[in-house]
This record gives structure tokens, sequence and C-alpha cells, in this order.
């Protein structure tokens, strides 16, 4: 909400600067959001009439003004505005005049003719853009004045920032209420008197919906002059709260608003076909807003109709029907209480937010139809003239304001700061509640004009706030403090990344959502049912990602496009994945993608590209201790993103973590690639499972090598040769390992070579020559069986 | 033959400083200390001698064998050290070439952050929840105070799922996870992904937040300042910070709070928000109010990144260009 600073002012005059008075209202909880000056900075600048208009005789466009500024010698003074006449009274900037722009306005000959000073347009003061021509003023100001303290341009704009709790401060009287009440200061506000009826016309108002309008006041207003004008000084005000003047039934109407809080409409009773009726709409009812907005109504919309026709939507806005005309002169005025519930929810869903509907949805002041009715109605006559009938106050169950025990001793306890009853005694004295005293409690009923004070912490809330929370201080009591435990079989959180980032990987953190076409260009027909959403920032988020990948291939791109030679990226985070009635799995992931060089490009080492291997290799030392192994897809299994014979499966210990490989050359094609990319995408929580080490006693026997080179089909995947070994292998057998696989020249067609090397240690005795060659020849024997090994010669 | 030996010693003294290598030098002994060698032959001698001349000469001889001995010695030290000199010059590498390596990446600057807020909280034992991004209202909303059509949720621009389902927009919800599944006391930090459309240089429609949650008997609002008061202190490892606490409104906080800090005479930032966990919250996940009370508070994490690393911009976080990430390392 925005508002002038004098404007506050005539309610409460703190002797406070504008910075000192805005720090009050952050510190109350109003944050001062900004503040800007009415005018900029100007001077030299006054009222004057113009006396005498003569043509100018050097030009077409220009005009001699004589001018009356106040003083005995009128001056001449040179002028191109449309609407210069005799009798304007305008802004005129004299001689030494400094103007907005940073003009300094100097005595002058304009083609010819003496120019002694400048008359000025709006926005040459930089109050408006209007320059269509000189500033009218009226015409009964006195010329001479400083057009700055005639117009009150010396004034402040604040912005206040409110949260929703704090409906009863969007208004002028709710912000001075929180002034006095931290700063002591007095309202300075007239009683709004009430007014003798001066005519019989007494509005009809039938309610069908009492829960929904548990208040109405109206009032007609007959023979009110069509012709009268708004004041400058509410014009001023309306302007410096970001409302445009309309005329002065509308602007009266706005005025109280934000005087006083309550949200009122004004009906041409000319444009009423009988009473007012409150009610639900019907289904299938029309109404054409203000805002040009046609509604299809549904039943939950509460409307103020008259005996054929809605008017408007209640509380939120009104319709076609519900306007004020240039001729209107009987007006029939709305103060009304709709309940928040009518009102919450709506607008959201109607697509727009007024100025009414925001402040019914957060609750308004149920006291308040009346007194907003009488000043209306006074203002209204003081502008407009015309005779007043009685008010009418259609009252049914306000609201209940429950009182509510506050408790010494929970205070304390809840801010940690020990007060005593008087002080919370003074404190809600200050605020003006209605309280008693019981004891060590206070019981106190919270005002009709504040809508969040419902529970005792609300009013804890209202102590410490008037307390200062700067004041209290921090605590002099400590608390009994536990250990964290560490579970040890899993692995600490940032262990996997740490490994990662060790070995050259980079971190990423991109969006949860993701464009659905790179989805369906990454998985194909696999990518089914994905997780909406259904208002996305942009149309590339409009899916959550099924799998990490999306993002990696973008940041990838991003990079690959400043030339980066070696690429690593890894990202950790959920994926989602649609699964039964209304739940969504997600699951952590943790997601790689290497492209480029194997390492960075360095001297010593030969350059080359990164593979299957350097990957597996990575993902290797992500499980340790445990045992890493890959098997590949069953056919027609693999993910359509894969290269079918450079992907797999990868497993730890028999469990399946997730997949690694190739992209298939299609995807690299469709993404643009230059060459190929390694992607992997492991389950998470599953990596970070470990165990707790457990030390087994260490052999001083010597250590035997013996290597097996073997010829076998080449199609043979190697872990098959040591799984073989692995059920056989006994105890002093520590190590089996590939050391070298070689197929091509001297192998025969579809064979290959594999060099396997094992380590041999007991623990109680040294082996003998025959010991090890038994064991070499049992291993030898199980691979003959099962896989039609021969020797190497 | 007194001049004799002397001058021999002399003579071998400079034969063996003369010696280039090893067989030169062990040339020259054998020409003295060796079967036949000068020295050797002199020894020989003593046999025919008298008993007290054997005495004053073989004394002489042996003094003189002794000397050449040692100069030996000396010699051979002299030549082993030039030899493994030049094995040590010839190793010689360029030791200025840069180290073999496979790089070294880095964690994101977002987890950087967290990891820091971790460890700093974990110090005052507030262990490490976590929860999901998709959530359902209850979590999201209404356990935490925010019934349908409270208007506070236009505080909340939502992103919409399928089945009344959301992207959780803070991280609040974890707190309600957790309480409903762990009894008190309860002291645990929340950080993670939350999502509002919202995008522009101070937006993002994907960012980040810990959450901040201590239940026990009589954790108060004054337990809140220390706690903020002193992580921001330590955070930003700056003496000249300045904290404010002022008045403000979250549904499921009541008193609440907003932290402002600066530093030194710098403006005002918002850093978090905070206050005492509302009755209802605790309704909600069945706990009494009257026997257990606590704060919670919520802060950016990518704000707390602009302004410990001096980050200009939002949008770099998730632009990840390597060039930004690296200097993270």
């Amino acid at each position: 909400m925005r508002f002038s600073e004098r404007w506050l002012r005539t309610l409460i005059n703190p002797p406070l600067t504008t910075e000192a008075l805005c720090d009050c209202l952050t510190t109350a909880g109003l944050e001062v959001e900004e503040t800007s000056l009415a005018a900029p900075p100007f001077s030299g600048v006054v009222v004057a009439r113009i006396i005498d208009v003569s043509p100018h005789p050097n030009a077409d466009r220009l005009q001699v003004c004589i001018v009356d500024t106040g003083v005995a010698t009128p001056l001449q003074i040179v002028c191109g505005a449309p609407n210069a006449a005799a009798g304007l009274v305008v802004p005129c900037a004299l001689e030494g005049a400094e103007l907005p722009s940073g003009m300094k306005v100097k005595r002058t000959k304009m083609r010819g003719v003496e120019s002694q000073g400048m008359l000025c347009s709006a926005r040459e003061l930089g109050i408006s853009d209007d320059h269509s021509g000189l500033l009218a003023l009226p015409s009964d100001w006195k010329t001479g004045e400083s057009i700055r303290a005639a117009l009150g341009l010396d004034d402040t704009y604040i912005t206040l920032k409110l949260t929703p709790n704090r409906a009863d401060c969007l208004s002028l009287l709710g912000v001075a209420r929180e002034i006095a009440a931290f700063t002591r200061a007095e309202i300075e506000m007239d009683e709004v008197s009430p007014i003798v009826a001066t005519s019989d016309l007494t509005p009809s108002i039938t309610i069908e919906a009492p829960e929904a309008c548990p208040r109405f006041a109206s009032r007609i207003i007959d023979g009110i002059d069509p012709s009268a004008s708004t004041p400058l000084w509410m014009e001023e005000r309306l302007r410096s709260a970001g409302v445009r003047p309309i005329s002065p039934l509308v602007d009266v109407t706005n005025y109280v608003m934000l005087e006083l809080g309550q949200p009122m409409h004004a009906y041409d009773c000319a444009r009423l076909e009988g009473g007012i009726v409150i009610r639900f709409a019907q289904q299938g009812e029309k109404l054409l807003l203000l805002n040009e907005q046609t509604l299809d109504l549904s039943s939950d919309l509460l409307l103020v109709c008259d005996e054929k026709k809605p008017l408007g939507l209640a509380g939120i806005m009104g319709g076609e029907y519900s306007g004020i005309g240039a001729e209107t002169s009987r007006v029939l005025l709305e103060a009304a209480y709709w309940s928040p519930d009518v009102i919450q929810g709506r607008m959201r869903r109607l697509g727009f937010v007024s100025d009414a509907g925001y402040r019914f949805e957060r609750g308004v002041d149920f006291e308040l139809p009346p007194i907003a009715i009488e000043r209306a109605t006074e203002l209204i006559l003081e502008i407009c003239g015309g005779v007043v009938g009685p008010l009418v106050d259609v009252k049914g169950k306000l609201p209940e304001r429950p009182p509510v025990r506050v408790r010494t001793a929970r205070v304390s306890r809840l801010l940690g700061w020990t007060f005593c009853v008087d002080d919370i005694d003074q404190i809600f004295t200050r605020l003006g509640f209605a309280f008693q005293r019981d004891g060590e409690d206070l019981i106190v009923t919270p005002p009709s004009y504040r809508f969040d004070l419902v529970y005792e912490e609300d009013f804890i809330e209202e102590i410490v706030r008037l307390y200062g929370y700067d004041n209290i201080p921090m605590p002099e009591k400590t608390h009994a403090q536990h250990m964290l435990s560490l579970p040890e079989a899993q692995l600490p959180a940032e262990e996997i990344r740490a490994r990662l980032t060790h070995q050259g990987w980079q971190e990423i953190i991109t969006f949860s959502f993701v464009a659905s076409e790179t989805e369906r260009l990454i998985h194909g027909a696999d990518f089914v049912a994905p997780v909406r959403v259904h208002n996305p920032i942009a149309a590339q988020y409009d899916v959550m990602r099924v799998s990490l990948l999306s993002g990696l291939l973008e940041v990838l791109k991003t990079n690959l496009s400043r030339k980066e030679p070696y690429l690593r990226l890894f990202e950790i985070g959920r994926v989602f994945h649609a699964a039964i009635a209304d739940h969504v799995s997600q699951p952590y992931r943790v997601g790689g993608l290497a492209y480029g060089l194997a390492q960075p490009e360095q001297w010593g080492t030969q350059a080359r590209a990164v593979d299957f291997f350097d990957v597996k290799g990575t993902l290797e030392t992500l499980v340790a201790p445990r045992k890493l192994t890959t098997e590949t897809f069953h056919d027609g299994h693999t993910p359509y993103f894969l290269h079918p014979r450079r992907s797999a499966r990868v497993l730890a210990e028999g469990r399946d973590l997730g997949w690694l490989g190739e992209l298939h050359p299609r995807l690299i094609k469709e993404m643009d690639l230059p060459a190929v990319a390694i992607a992997f995408e492991l389950d998470y929580d599953l990596l970070l499972a470990s165990s707790i080490p457990q030390a087994s006693p260490i052999s001083r026997q010597p250590m035997a090598r013996r290597d097996l080179a073997i010829v076998v089909d080449k199609n043979l995947p190697a872990q098959k040769l040591l799984d073989t070994l692995e059920k056989i292998r006994p105890p002093h057998v520590e190590n089996v390992q590939i050391f070298d696989v070689y197929q091509g020249t001297g192998m025969p067609e579809g064979k290959k070579s594999v060099a396997i090397l094992m380590l041999m240690r007991d623990t109680e005795k040294t082996l003998t020559e025959r010991d090890i060659d038994e064991t070499v020849k049992q291993f030898f024997i199980a691979l003959e069986k099962e896989h039609s090994a021969v020797i190497r010669t | 033959m007194n001049d004799n030996l002397s001058s021999l010693v002399g003579e071998a003294q400079r034969l063996f400083a003369v010696a280039a290598d090893a067989a030169t030098l062990e040339n020259a002994k054998a020409r003295y200390l060796g079967k036949n060698g000068l020295i050797t032959e002199r020894l020989k001698t003593l046999g025919k001698m008298t008993l007290e001349e054997r005495a004053t000469a073989g004394a002489r001889i042996n003094d003189a064998k002794q000397t050449i001995e040692t100069a030996l010695e000396a010699r051979r030290a002299e030549l082993a050290e030039a030899k493994m000199q030049a094995q040590l010059d010839a190793d010689a590498i360029d030791v200025s070439l840069p180290g073999r390596q496979r790089g070294m990446g880095s964690v994101h600057p977002i987890t950087y952050t967290r990891q820091r807020i971790e460890t700093l909280m974990r110090t005052q034992g507030f262990a490490v929840a976590d929860g999901p991004e998709i959530e359902d209202d209850f979590h999201n909303f209404a356990a935490l105070n925010m019934p349908e059509n409270h208007p506070a949720r236009s505080m909340h621009d939502t992103f919409y799922i399928d089945n009344g389902l959301v992207l959780r927009t803070h991280t609040s919800p974890v707190q309600v996870r957790w309480m409903e599944n762990h009894p008190p006391p309860i002291k645990i930090i929340a950080p993670g992904r939350t999502f509002r459309v919202d995008s522009d240089a101070t937006h993002s429609p994907m960012f980040h937040q810990v959450e901040g949650l201590w239940i026990d008997r009589d954790v108060s609002f004054a337990d809140l300042k220390q706690v903020l008061v002193e992580f921001l202190r330590l955070f930003f490892e700056r003496d000249d910070i300045r904290v404010r606490f002022r008045p403000s409104f979250f549904p499921f906080t009541e008193p609440s709070a907003e932290i402002d800090m600066a530093f030194g005479e710098e403006r005002w930032l918002e850093i978090a928000g905070a206050g005492q966990v509302h009755p209802n919250v605790l309704r909600a996940v069945r706990l009494d109010p009257e026997q257990w009370q606590g704060f919670a508070f919520g802060m950016g994490i990518e704000r707390l990144a602009m302004l410990r690393y001096g980050v200009p911009d939002l949008r770099l976080f998730y632009e990840n260009d390597l060039r930004f990430l690296r200097q993270f390392t």
C-alpha cells in the first residue's frame, strides 16, 4: 500500500523525521518497501495568473503573455502552450528558477521578444507525464505562493509491504493506529458524527445470504450536483495512493476506503430496478464486469443485485449496471461486511485482484460500515451537495471476538525472557485492546479490526512486537546437548561427491523440470506417463525429469560451445516417475556424462578419447569396497538412448544400481554432438550402502604369483571367466585378475587370448610348488570345462 | 732411507690424487701396497734386520703404509662421490613442468554452501533431514496452517502437478514430515530444492532453502535469536555483521520474524524468515503446544552464497558454465 506522508501526518504527527517514521513502521512489522519523493526537487516556481495574451509578432506558434506573479510589476513571458489564455492560473518559473530537468530559467529573448520567465506544464515540474499544455491550477489560488507549498509537493510517498495478516493496516487510519501504539502520539481525527436525514428516501435491502453478508449499511443521497468536481487535495491524496481520480462520487468512495479501510460502492439509483438483493449467483447467470470481463457465474459467487439483475460481484467488483454516470444525481451508497470465506480464492480463480476484494478476503472491520457511510456522506455533501436519506444498517450475525487468556508465565516461557504482568498490561493499553486482569493472567478481547488475534500466541507476538524484537536478549539458559548419530554402515552423505570430484568430475545443478520434447528425443517410446507441470514457467520446463540425462546433455552442449576439450559432469538429484494413483516416486540418482579426452591434455601423456572403461573405472571407485560388475542388457532391454553393444547394467554385489554406456549414435547425431559421450546413472541411496570394516589377520607367508594365458571364444565376456574361478577359488588364492586381453594377428579367427594372474598365499604355511601348480591346474580345468579354454602357446 | 720412505709417501699421495677413475687408482695402489708393491717390499726387508733396527724401521714403514692407505680411502670416497654426482646430474628432470593429472572437479557452489551450512549447524546439534520435492497439499500448506483459500497462499506462486500435488514451495513440509515420524525433542535442518512460479534476475523458478526446526520443552524466541545470530556470524566470518529481527508473518509461526543483516554501515538485506512454531502446526502433528514449543526458520541458500562469494546474478548458479563452477574448486 502506498500513501502520502503528509496525508498520514494529518491523522497523526509524531515528532519523527521521515526516516525515523519509516524505521518505526518497519520495526512494527509494517515493512517500508520504498519511499519516493512526490515531486523531484526544483525551485523558484510560483502560482501566477495570466492577465493578458497577445500573438507573438515573429512566430505563429508563440504567444506573449503578461503574467501576475504576486509582485507589483507583471512579467512578460513568451509561451508556446496551446491553452495559454487570459485568466488561467498556472505555475510560473521565475528568473533563476531551477527545474527538475536541470534547466536554469533566465531572462532571454525569444524571436526578438523579451521573456522574463517560463510558464510550466505538469511534466516540466516532474509531477506527471502531461505535457499537453500548461498545468491549470484552481482559479482562486493566490499568486506568488510557492508552487511546492500550494500543490503539497514537499511530500514523500511511502510504500508498505504488508503481510496478509495485517489487513487492518490497509488504510491510513490503520497505519495511524500502529504509529500511535509505537510512538504514543495521538490520532487527530474528528469523530464522524451521524448526519441528520433531510429526506425520506430509504433503500430497500434484502439479504438472502445472511452468513455471507452479516452487515450491509446503506443510504440514498439525492439532488447531487453532477457538474461538481473533486477538490485538488483529494485528487492529490488519491494519486499518492496510486488511485486515479475519476468523478466526485467514485473518488469519495475510494477516499473513504483509503482513509478508513472500508471498501464502498456507489450505485446510480436511476439504473436500479427495485431494491438491493444480496444472493448467491445461479448457475448459468452472466455478468459483465467494470473491467469488461464477462463472467459465467458459479453458485459460490456472491452477488449484489437489484430485483431484476445482478449489479456486481459482492466485495470484489461492480458490473456494467453498477457504475456512476455523468448525469447521476441520486446515489445509493453501500458499505458492507462480507465474510472473508465468500471472497477468498475467488479472485485467484477469476484471474484478477481488486482493491476491495484484496481487503475483504483478509478481513475488514465489521464495525466500520455505518461509520464509512457517514464519512462518505459528509464528503459528498461538501463537494456535490444534496439531501440525505436515513442510514440503513442491516446487521446479522457478526464475527465473534472471543476473549483470549494470556498467561504471563507462558509469555516468558515462549519468548525466553521474563515479563511481568504490568509490562503486558501497558502494551495492551498502548494497543487499545480491551482486557481484564486475572491475577497473573490477562483476558483480552481482540478489536473488531483485527482478524489475526485468535490464539494466546498471537497476543504474545503483539507483546514482543511492542516490546521490540531487538530488545529480547540472548538466552542465559542453555539446553542439554545431544550428540548426533553417525551410522557407519552407510557412506557419509558427501562421500560420493568427494570421490567424483577428486577424479575430475564437476558437479552441476539443473532444473528438476525439463522439456518433454528433449525427454522424448532421449527416451523414445519409453517416455510414457511423465509427471506434467500444469503451469510451467516456460514450455521447455513442462515435465519433471525422468532421468538426469537431459540436464547433463544441455550443460554439455552449453560448455562445448565454449570449446571445453575435457568434460566430466555429474549431478545428484531426484528424478520423477508417475506411479500408481496419486503417488509419484522420486528417487535420488547420481548421473554423469563424460565427453572429449580421457584426461586433460597434458605433456607426457598420449591424448585419447574417453571410453566406456574410463567411466567404468570411476564407478568402480564409487562403489568400493564393494565390487562392481557390469552385465549387458538382455536383448531388447537396452535403454533407447544407449549404444546396444557398448552399454551395460551396473551391479554391486549382485544388486542392480543403474546403467552405464556410450550414447546411441542416433542420439549423438540428434543432439548434434561432434563425438561420442559416455553416460551413467545410478541409484544414489543404494550407492551409499556400505559396511563396517572388519579386520582379518594378515598372513606372514610369502606370496606366489602365477600367470595363465588362455585362448577362448572372442564373444565370451571376461567376467564369465572370473565368475568360474571365483566359484572354485580356494582360500589361499588371494586375488585373481585379468591383466591382458589380445585379439588379432596370430589369433585364430573368432578367438581371443586372455591373460589371468593369480596371487596365492596361505595364512598358515608356505605354499609348496606342488600346491601352487595344483591350484593353477584346477583353475585351468574349470576354464576348459566351462568355456572350452585352451592354453595359449 | 728415511728420505726415501717419505718421498715414497709423497709420491703415492700425488699419484692417488691424479687418478681420474677407480681403475687408475687401484693400479696406483698396487704399486705401493700390492704383493710386490714398494711398501710391501720394504716390509719384507724387516726380517733381515736386528731386533733393535726392526723396531724403529718397522714403526716407520707402518706409519708410511697407514698414511698411504688413508690417502687411498680418501681418494676412493672422492671418486665414488663424483660418480654419484655424475649419475644424479644425468637423472636431472625439469621440475617446472606441471604434474600429471586427470583434473580436479568441484561440487556446485550451492552444494558447497549447503555443506558449510550443514557443518556449522551440526556443531549445534542439528541433524540433517530431507523430504520429497513433489508434495501433497497437506504437507506443503494445510498442515502449515494454510488452509485452502488462505490469502497467505498467494505469497506462494505454486507449480501444480496432477492429483492436487504441487512442487514444494518451501522446505517447511519437511518439518511436518519429520514431526509426524519422530517424537520430540527435535533438532533438524532440511536443505533442499524449492519451486515457485517466478523468474527474473533475483528469482529462479527453482531455488534452494534451508529449513531449521528445534522443538523441545522450552526452546524460546531468545534461543532462535541466539542460533541465527551465531550462525550468521560464523557463516560470514565477519565481526562487523549486524543482525535485525522485525515482526513479520508466516502462517506456520507465531510470533514470526523477518531477519535482516548488514555488513557495517551497508544497507539491510533480508536473510531469513523465522518464528516460534504455530500451535496449529504442532496440533496438526499431534503435539501438545502446552508441552512442546520451539522455533523454525528458513533461509535462501542462493542468497547466502551470493553474499558470501560475491556472486552478482542468481542465474549464474543454473547456467552451469564451467568457468563459473570451477571457481569453487
